[in-house]
């Protein structure tokens, strides 16, 4: 870097920073994890160059003038991937000024798109990043309609630019919530939901916009990729009979290319939905009935709907369910598979639920997974990254070192010990 | 849903959630006070209209053997025996510990035994699943000051909730406190975790009662929403002040004629009733322990206490407990300062550390947030072992509740309340595998029939299910 006068120095530290030049790295005798499912390979070689991963696995040679990192007694993992996350979109969740996650006032629905709003400095995305995760979806709340608007994919760089797939889905509640959306019942939900589809293909058709369209025309245009199964809709559903209600509608819009978010009592009808080939987006640990259409739910129903041949990922991180809980959440559900009766995961289809799987239901299949030419998101873990003990020493984004500070890490080190010293604490920095 | 957001989400408009959750929580103290029971002190004989009709259900004696033991007090035995008989803990000791006649042998080798899980922050009852407006029961939000209500009026015994907190987190006892929308939210209610058909049948018997308070955001944003008092922080203080005085005059009179929420009021000067404090900022804590001392009373707990790491020595000085989240942050402003290593911070100064959970899933996890807190202490060197760590969620809460000469360790001659962990209880991979309270088996994870199903889930979908 050409040297620049300390002024400008420290105000180019303090803005948004472009993207760093990645690293060439290997990592050697790590407990490596691939995320693809696969239990971890002891004592194997990661090597990471222009971005990419090269090479993984045992026996793999470190290339010449290649960083080698010492991975002994250490856990390697890719980057987690959280699905559904609320990341970037507020600074304080219950201010008002700072929150993005939601519209409720807005005259728009389907055409929100929570792309150009995402903030790569929020305070979640770092505190994330310091959990291992590197990629999230994110997406719109329903604020007045039952379409929620456009997710996006991001990644949790430190760089300013942090969205990887703009529009990437589209997301509708057609549940409980669906139902006092769209005027007091799942009846409206329904009607809503038929009436916008048909008006997108109107508008995308030769007749164009009708008179009496009840959506405006952004709404109905956003709808268009959906109805034509170019864009994937995400729905809310938690209920068994309102999940098979879901997998009916491609009866009428056969190219919807749907995913269910949710899906507590999921487990009651799995079978249908490993055939109609719809995966899900899960809470792990949901075991209350919290409302009505969560009677059945149980911290067994992601292992059932694996078992049953259903791709179900962890996620659905947002208020309080932050993403760098989905390792905690994970290992639970590897606990279950001790108990007599109920359903869990191997170690391995639970890491994979947090990385690999979420990934690919969001349309990025090189991602949350070690392979060759996989994106070289990567965390070296002081141990085992499921267990509560655990935590990621180093953080790499397309083979960038990240920062792993935050407001939370300033405040650890000012308050080390409470009391003041010569100066007060706020000359403490 | 968490707790904190139904707590108070619905009164405001807007948003989020927010505030519930800190809807909850207030800190309390015991101070080592006996459980109650047989002293009839002068507020005490009139406070027992709803008396306990607890009766622990029947247990054989019984030998768990070879197991590792965390006693709740900072102890450890690996291969330890824990006997208990006629619903107390007979002995504790190592592989040498003779076992008596007629005690039937459980095999922990490779297990771990602790004391029944408590939680001091709980609305389960008062905000039951599910959560539907006719279910909030937890927030008298109708004046600042509702000091005359009483939590276990409000606790629905069929919350499903009581039992995923048995059969997955351990639970053998937890605080029921009204909620934060209040500056005073009204008297907890202290249960055994056992399925009644009425709250009396779960009164923990002689367990004190606290005293609900709430600092900072919800009380004000509740009534200054509508344009009373308080509508600032200082109007917390004035209105909470006020009423102090107004307590301490009824104190010091002849207290014949009946004022429930002076009674109550009268039960924290004279140091029967505790005090159970939702705070979580720094600032706000140190002036509460000055209004405490100014009127009289002690504070026991500071719950959703976020920020005591840096008021850690105050905290130790003036003796009073920090309920904390492991982890939880930034869901609303006086949250946004919460860090991982709070607990471990608290505990190297000295001060006392319990996590609580103010929440129908963290109630399930107690355990495993404790290990958070421990990891996230480990990470920048302080270094506590697993078995001081247990008392956060065993002794400590004890303490703070008024009950831990009865129950919270594993020692001779208290209630059996056990829990058999199928591994170490701050691992991930573990789970309750038996729950004993009093000495009965409440929950067995190896017997289908030996785990409770609440009136509402019967005939439902999922009845019975292992959850």
């Amino acid at each position: 870097m050409t040297r620049l006068p300390a002024l400008l120095a420290a105000a180019a530290a303090l803005a948004l920073s472009a993207p760093a030049a990645a690293q060439d790295f290997a990592i050697t005798h790590a407990t490596v994890a691939l995320g693809d499912g696969s239990e971890p390979i002891d004592d194997a070689t990661l090597v990471v160059r222009g971005g990419k991963v090269v090479a993984v696995g045992k026996g793999i040679a470190v290339p010449q003038g290649v960083e080698q990192i010492d991975g002994t007694g250490k856990w390697v993992t890719p980057g987690l991937f959280s699905a559904l996350t609320d990341l970037g979109l507020y600074d304080v969740d219950a201010v008002e000024q700072s929150r993005d996650v939601s519209a409720d006032k807005a005259i728009f629905s389907a055409a929100l798109d929570i792309s150009p709003v995402v903030n790569p400095l929020a305070q979640n995305i770092k505190v994330s990043r310091a959990g291992g995760v590197t990629r999230a979806s994110v997406f719109p709340r329903s604020g007045n309609a039952i379409f929620a608007g456009q997710g996006a994919v991001i990644d949790l760089g430190s760089d300013s630019e942090a969205l990887v797939k703009p529009r990437a889905f589209q997301y509708v509640e057609l549940g409980e919530g669906g139902g006092a959306l769209a005027g007091g019942s799942r009846t409206a939900a329904y009607v809503t939901f038929r009436n916008a589809l048909a008006e997108a293909q109107d508008l995308a058709g030769r007749n164009g916009r009708n008179d009496d369209a009840l959506l405006n025309r952004p709404d109905a245009a956003a709808l268009i990729p959906v109805v034509e199964g170019r864009q994937p809709l995400y729905v809310h559903v938690e209920r068994a009979a309102d999940i098979l209600a879901v997998l009916k509608l491609r009866q009428d819009f056969p190219k919807l290319d749907l995913v269910l978010a949710g899906a507590s009592e999921g487990w009651m009808v799995a079978k249908e939905i490993a055939a109609a080939k719809v995966p899900v987006i899960a809470n792990a640990l949901n075991d209350l009935p919290a409302q009505f259409e969560q009677l059945a739910a149980t911290q067994s129903n992601v292992g059932r709907m694996h078992a049953a041949g259903v791709k179900v990922a962890i996620g659905r991180f947002f208020d309080m369910n932050q993403p760098r809980y989905a390792p905690q959440q994970a290992g639970n559900l590897v606990a279950l598979t001790k108990l007599p009766g109920a359903s869990g995961l191997s170690w391995g289809a639970a890491f994979a639920a947090i990385s690999s799987v979420p990934a690919e239901i969001s349309g990025m299949p090189g991602m949350g997974v070690l392979k060759a030419g996989a994106t070289g998101d990567v965390v070296i873990w002081n141990g085992d990254p499921l267990e509560l003990s655990s935590a990621p020493m180093r953080v790499f984004v397309d083979g960038v070192e990240q920062p792993l500070e935050s407001h939370q890490t300033k405040l650890r080190d000012r308050y080390r010990t409470p009391q003041e010293g010569a100066l007060p604490k706020a000359y403490e920095w | 849903m968490t707790m904190r957001n139904r707590a108070i989400g619905t009164v405001l408009a807007g948003a989020l959630a927010l505030a519930g959750c800190s809807a909850e929580t207030g800190g309390v103290k015991s101070a080592g006070a006996p459980p109650a029971a047989t002293t009839a002190s002068k507020s005490e004989v009139k406070d027992q209209p709803y008396p306990s009709t607890y009766q622990a259900y029947p247990g054989a004696p019984t030998a768990l053997v070879g197991a590792t033991v965390f006693d709740g007090k900072g102890g450890r035995i690996d291969k330890g025996t824990v006997l208990f008989s006629d619903g107390k803990v007979v002995a504790v000791g190592n592989a040498s510990l003779a076992i008596p006649e007629g005690y039937s042998r459980i095999d922990g080798t490779g297990k771990f035994v602790t004391p029944g899980v408590i939680d001091i922050h709980s609305h389960l009852g008062d905000y039951p699943t599910p959560s539907v407006a006719s279910h909030e029961d937890g927030n008298e939000m109708t004046d600042p000051a509702t000091p005359q209500v009483w939590a276990e009026h409000s606790v629905w015994p069929q919350d499903p909730g009581f039992t995923r907190a048995l059969a997955n987190g351990g639970v053998t006892a937890l605080q029921i406190l009204p909620g934060s929308g209040n500056l005073m939210g009204g008297r907890s209610v202290t249960l055994k975790n056992v399925h009644s058909r009425t709250v009396q049948g779960m009164k923990f018997p002689g367990a004190p009662y606290s005293l609900k308070m709430a600092c900072g955001e919800n009380p004000k944003r509740v009534y200054g929403g509508q344009g009373r008092s308080p509508m600032t922080r200082m109007g917390n203080f004035a209105v909470n002040r006020k009423t102090w005085f107004e307590a301490k005059k009824y104190a010091a009179g002849d207290r014949k004629e009946r004022d429930l929420a002076m009674e109550t009021l009268a039960g924290v000067l004279d140091g029967e009733i505790l005090v159970q404090n939702h705070c979580y900022r720094a600032d706000e804590m140190a002036l509460v322990l000055d209004m405490a001392k100014e009127m009289g009373y002690k504070v026991t707990a500071f719950h959703h206490a976020v920020e005591s790491y840096k008021i850690a020595d105050l905290l130790r000085q003036a003796n009073v407990c920090s309920a904390v989240w492991a982890d939880w942050y930034g869901f609303k402003m006086e949250a946004y300062d919460a860090i991982p290593e709070n607990a471990a911070l608290i505990q190297q100064a000295g001060a006392c550390v319990i996590i609580h959970s103010d929440d129908e899933n963290g109630i399930q996890r107690l355990n495993q947030e404790a290990a958070k807190a421990q990891a996230a202490g480990k990470r920048i060197g302080i270094d506590l072992p697993d078995a001081q760590v247990v008392g956060w969620f065993t002794l400590n809460p004890a303490k703070a509740m008024g009950i831990d000469k009865v129950t919270g360790s594993l020692e001779t001659g208290k209630m059996a309340d056990v829990v058999l962990w199928n591994g170490n209880p701050l691992s991930v991979y573990s789970r309750p595998e038996k729950v004993w309270i009093d000495g009965a088996l409440m929950f067995d994870a190896l017997d289908p029939q030996r785990r409770p199903v609440s009136d509402f889930e019967l005939g439902q979908p999922g009845e019975g299910d292992v959850k």
